[in-house]
């Protein structure tokens, strides 16, 4: 008990005295920075899991590219379970006998029966409240209930009426919120329910229409019925149906989310990292300020073990305050994350969790046990005999076992963030590497800085500090730069990037696609569109069909590894022909056709789908085309420039197989951005109700809010990794005070003045900060490049502001830092610094 | 008689340790003429190197004043009082000082550089000629020995060429003959340049060779003898 009170004290003496404040900075950041990470990823995950069948509005649901057949619904009713059907689609919606200028809007569109959603709610706007009210029931026939979005572009409110379709509806209430996350680009848009019995007067569920039939299923009274029909419905889907439950719910959004929290936890153990070497810093100077005591301590007769206890209750006592701030400062970070995050994020978010809480704190602990505790014993190992004979060797911190306790600490928090001890150790061995690589660069700039000639005495012993301590200064340098660079590349090369990438594209680029026009229709469509534009859209034919095998043997999409493809190998492809190879495609394999028609001519594969369904050249592939087989062998591959955002096709037959098909028509067409932009839509709309217009600049720009949100929000956990870079640099002044002190107290003998010890410290640190901006401006540039050559495929023009803001931000940042930590250096009288430390 | 280079009067320090003030030093007067060799001799704790302090301006006295060639160094503050010893001072201490992290070229050149010489890498390298040092330049402290390190010192203490030369036990952290040969150094530059030279010891052969010997006992000035040296 007397140890406990005496280690109390003593801890708070030192804490008067500023001994700890780098200690406890550093244990604070590093739980705050795992914790913020943590709870937000547990807060966004339990409400996803306790919400799942409420997103799905249902236990299971049946969906299918083809209208459903009876069996499902009947087989759920005979079991005792609750059914009800649904039908989504996407459809241009306008607001009735408006003025056209009003425009018309690509919605989705979700017709439903009585009885939706089996599970959760629709939440409508309800102006006395912010959470809205829970609809009791679904529209009536002739009513349309937008959400908030929809509402907002087509200017309509309840009482309104608005056009689907050829069918025309009374606007009902609007809603707020309903089940079902959104997946998909084109559900990104703004949502119309509608009720499923006026979807025949719409009349557009047409060939061409990729509409997606639904059966929801629930066991509302709870008689685990469930299991035996999820086995009977898995055994009775055919192709192009699909199954989802609660549990493989949108397995993609998960997917997401899991890779999202990796990111960003791997991102925060970077500054855990860091804050680790700020730790060991700053518990070996404890260390060197504390032998006296310790020897006096074991001089008065305290045993080795009481004094160890002595020093580790001190850290025990501050490592749990540590934590405990750093907790509190979790719960406010992942507050801000939540916001930054705010509509990618579910709604509803439940409150914060014990879990994290327990994570991050457990993090702090670990990190002060496997760093603060070997110096700790070294320091009760002191021999008394130096309260007379200083001169005694100082006991070091425990050597290479001291520090394999530090790594085995790292190595076990990678492996708790990162679920995955492989994928963790490859990120933070990258991470690592970039550290040495940056440092050796920080070591070699150091060498090179010693070779120039250098004026004036402030900066010759400004840069002779670096270079006194050359592994310090490379690590210090290499920290900094690392937190310098991640927000380089989130801000300025991310920006320059995205303009780039719309630089790139030809000015002439379509900005609207024209999809699902009717063969009777063409004519009619190209008409309008150039009397309203000015614009020619050429169109081309489409043909739905489903591949269902390769070479004779049923296609088997569990054997594909890859999600994406397997997507795409369920769901039907949009077939077309052409006689000459499209203008932004490039034979990389095979033959074009060259005017060979008919089977023998075959069809021609996209290079990357090809590749993602293990498809080669020479395969007979059959489709299933609106219950017709047709067989063909895959002449060649073609490459296609996507981002040309002209209408491109994965499968091109050759001409002659396809004509008499059931078919719709697609074109692209650059209509000028004006106000008047949607007089167009409108008149096409009115004419041909079942006409899709689909606003690519609409889609870019849904894409980039959520770029932008992402990015923010990874930007703020990489503050915490500029942050431990600073903290290091912190820890390695206070670890230098001593000396610094000292040089001080001589320089000021030898009659330098303030002014002159101020600016030879600023040059140290200007100089630091220097380095590790123009470290990371150079790390920033490259993968800038990278990025832009190898995965976006864009011209890349290097950016001068990167190298402006990363050397001028990175000098700033440090010199301030540096200057508040070395202050005090220079206001000891000489005489007394000459004396404690000469 | 020329005015005194050095004038102290009536210093005092005194210092609070736990609940009693101690009294370092205790009302010490004497003037010191220029080019005088001054020893300050007294047994440890006697308040020599407090005193020395004082007598630089590197501390503040309790009570009392110090006039360094006229100044009083009451009356400014820590910048004033470092340039007047950049103009005035040159500094010898038993541990040498020497910044670490520069060569014995950049250590001498110090001094000259903050006061803003033009020439200071010349003259630095004519001055650890001087010391016989001229092969060391580039070396760093922690590469000299002890006699080196104190030879650098002494370069750099008169490579500003200054008035007043104060060394703090020059020779207490050397052996004996090193201890003879630095301070052989020191004298003969002494000589020279016709320096004030001020100087604390213990080492009675060193004190010996000086012109006059201030004695030290409890902080009290017991003892000012001359002797033609």
């Amino acid at each position: 008990m007397g140890t406990l009170k005496l280690a109390l004290r003593m801890l708070s003496r030192d804490w008067r005295a500023g001994e700890l404040t780098v200690l406890i900075a550093a244990l604070v950041l590093a739980v705050a920075s795992v914790g913020t990470v943590a709870f937000f990823a547990d807060r966004v995950k339990t409400a996803l899991s306790r919400q799942a069948n409420l997103l799905l509005g249902a236990d299971v649901l049946i969906s299918g590219d083809r209208p459903l057949p009876e069996t499902f619904v009947d087989e759920a009713r005979r079991r005792g379970l609750a059914a009800t059907p649904a039908l989504k689609f996407n459809s241009m919606v306008q607001r009735a006998g408006a003025d056209a200028a009003a425009g018309a809007v690509l919605a989705d569109v979700k017709a439903v029966a009585p009885g939706y959603p089996l599970r959760g709610a629709i939440v409508l706007v309800d102006p006395q409240s912010a959470a809205g009210v829970a609809a009791a029931r679904v529209p009536s026939r002739g009513e349309a209930w937008p959400d908030a979005r929809l509402a907002a572009r087509l200017g309509v409110a309840p009482g309104d009426a608005l056009t689907v379709g050829e069918a025309t509806l009374t606007v009902g209430p609007v809603i707020q919120q309903e089940p079902e996350v959104a997946s998909g680009l084109l559900s990104i848009g703004p949502r119309l329910l509608v009720n499923l019995d006026d979807v025949p007067a719409t009349n557009l569920l047409q060939p061409g229409n990729r509409a997606t039939y639904r059966l929801l299923v629930a066991d509302t009274t709870n008689r685990d019925r469930l299991d035996a029909f999820v086995q009977w419905t898995q055994a009775t889907v055919k192709p192009g149906q699909r199954i989802e439950s609660v549990r493989d719910l949108r397995p993609e959004v998960r997917q997401t989310l899991d890779r999202a929290e990796k990111f960003l936890a791997l991102a925060a153990l970077v500054a855990v990292i860091l804050a680790a070497v700020a730790i060991a810093l700053a518990a070996s100077r404890y260390l060197r300020r504390h032998l006296d005591t310790s020897a006096m301590l074991r001089c008065f007769g305290a045993s080795e073990r009481q004094t160890l206890s002595l020093f580790v209750l001190q850290f025990v006592a501050l490592g749990l305050g540590a934590s405990v701030a750093g907790v509190v400062l979790a719960l406010a970070g992942q507050q801000i994350l939540v916001s930054l995050l705010g509509t990618i994020a579910v709604a509803d978010l439940p409150p914060p969790g014990l879990m994290p809480a327990a994570a991050a704190f457990g993090t702090g602990v670990l990190l002060l046990l496997g760093f603060a505790l070997p110096p700790l014993i070294a320091l009760a190992r002191v021999p008394p005999l130096r309260v007379l004979r200083r001169d005694l060797p100082r006991p070091r911190a425990g050597g290479v076992a001291a520090y394999l306790v530090g790594a085995a600490v790292i190595a076990l928090l990678i492996g708790v963030q990162a679920q995955d001890v492989k994928a963790g150790a490859i990120m933070v061995g990258a991470i690592g590497g970039l550290l040495v690589a940056a440092a050796l660069a920080a070591w070699l700039m150091i060498v090179v800085l010693k070779r120039l000639p250098q004026r004036g005495v402030t900066w010759r012993f400004g840069l002779a500090n670096l270079r006194r301590r050359p592994l310090a200064s490379s690590l210090q340098i290499a920290a900094l730069a690392l937190g310098l660079m991640a927000l380089l590349l989130l801000t300025v090369v991310r920006g320059d990037l995205v303009k780039n990438w719309r630089q790139s594209l030809p000015p002439d680029a379509p900005n609207h696609f024209v999809v699902n026009v009717l063969p009777d229709q063409i004519d009619g469509v190209r008409a309008l569109v150039k009397r309203e534009t000015g614009a020619d859209v050429p169109l081309y034919p489409m043909v739905r069909g489903r591949l269902t095998a390769v070479n004779g043997t049923p296609l088997d999409t569990a054997g594909l590894a890859d999600t994406r493809a397997r997507r795409l190998a369920e769901r039907e492809f949009n077939l077309s022909w052409a006689a000459e190879l499209p203008r932004t495609n490039r034979i990389v394999a095979g033959r074009w056709f060259d005017g060979a028609t008919g089977e023998a001519a075959g069809l021609s594969m996209e290079d990357g789908i090809a590749d993602s369904l293990k498809l080669k050249l020479g395969d007979a592939l059959t489709w299933d085309i609106a219950g017709t087989p047709v067989t063909a062998k895959i002449t060649s591959l073609r490459k296609v420039e996507w981002d040309s955002f002209r209408p491109n096709f994965f499968t091109l037959f050759a001409p002659g197989m396809l004509e008499a098909m059931p078919q719709t028509y697609m074109g692209a067409v650059r209509v000028p951005e004006s106000p008047q932009g949607g007089a167009w839509l409108s008149a096409l709309v009115q004419q041909f109700p079942n006409v899709l217009a689909i606003d690519v600049g609409e889609i870019i720009r849904q894409i980039q809010t959520i770029m932008d949100q992402v990015a923010a929000a990874v930007e703020f956990v990489f503050l915490f990794t500029l942050l431990g870079g600073l903290l290091v640099l912190q820890a390695a002044i206070a670890a230098t005070q001593d000396e610094r002190k000292f040089d001080a107290a001589v320089l000021r003998t030898l009659g330098a003045s303030q002014a002159q010890l101020t600016a030879a410290q600023v040059a140290e640190f200007l100089v630091l900060g220097a380095l590790a901006g123009l470290l990371a401006a150079a790390g920033a540039t490259a993968t800038g490049y990278v990025l832009a050559d190898r995965v976006f495929q864009i011209p890349f023009a290097a950016n001068p502001l990167v190298w402006l803001y990363g050397v001028g931000g990175g000098a700033l940042a440090v010199t301030v830092a540096g200057w508040l930590g070395t202050r005090g250096t220079v206001r000891h009288p000489p005489l007394e610094v000459l004396r404690q430390l000469g | 008689m020329s005015a005194p280079i050095l004038r102290a009067a009536g210093l005092t320090k005194v210092v609070t340790s736990g609940e009693s003030p101690l009294t370092i030093l205790d009302a010490v007067s004497f003037d010191v003429e220029p080019a005088a060799s001054v020893a300050v001799v007294g047994a440890s704790g006697s308040g020599k190197t407090t005193l020395l302090g004082l007598l630089a301006g590197l501390d503040r006295p309790t009570a009392g004043d110090v006039w360094l060639d006229g100044h009083a160094l009451s009356g400014e503050d820590e910048d004033a009082r470092a340039a007047l010893r950049q103009r005035l001072l040159g500094f010898v201490f038993q541990s040498f000082q020497l910044l670490p992290a520069l060569t014995a070229l950049e250590n001498v050149m110090l001094p000259l550089e903050l006061a803003g010489a033009p020439d200071a890498a010349a003259r630095a390298r004519t001055w650890l000629d001087r010391v016989g040092l001229a092969r060391r330049t580039t070396h760093y402290p922690k590469q000299l020995s002890g006699g080196e390190q104190q030879r650098v010192a002494i370069a750099r203490a008169f490579s500003g060429e200054p008035k007043l030369l104060m060394a703090d036990e020059p020779t207490g952290n050397l052996d004996a003959a090193t201890g003879i040969e630095v301070a052989e150094l020191m004298f003969r530059l002494n000589r020279e340049h016709g320096t004030t030279l001020v100087l604390v010891t213990h080492d009675v052969a060193l004190a010996a060779r000086c012109g006059r010997r201030l004695s030290l006992e409890s902080g009290r000035l017991v003892g000012d003898e001359r002797v033609a040296v």
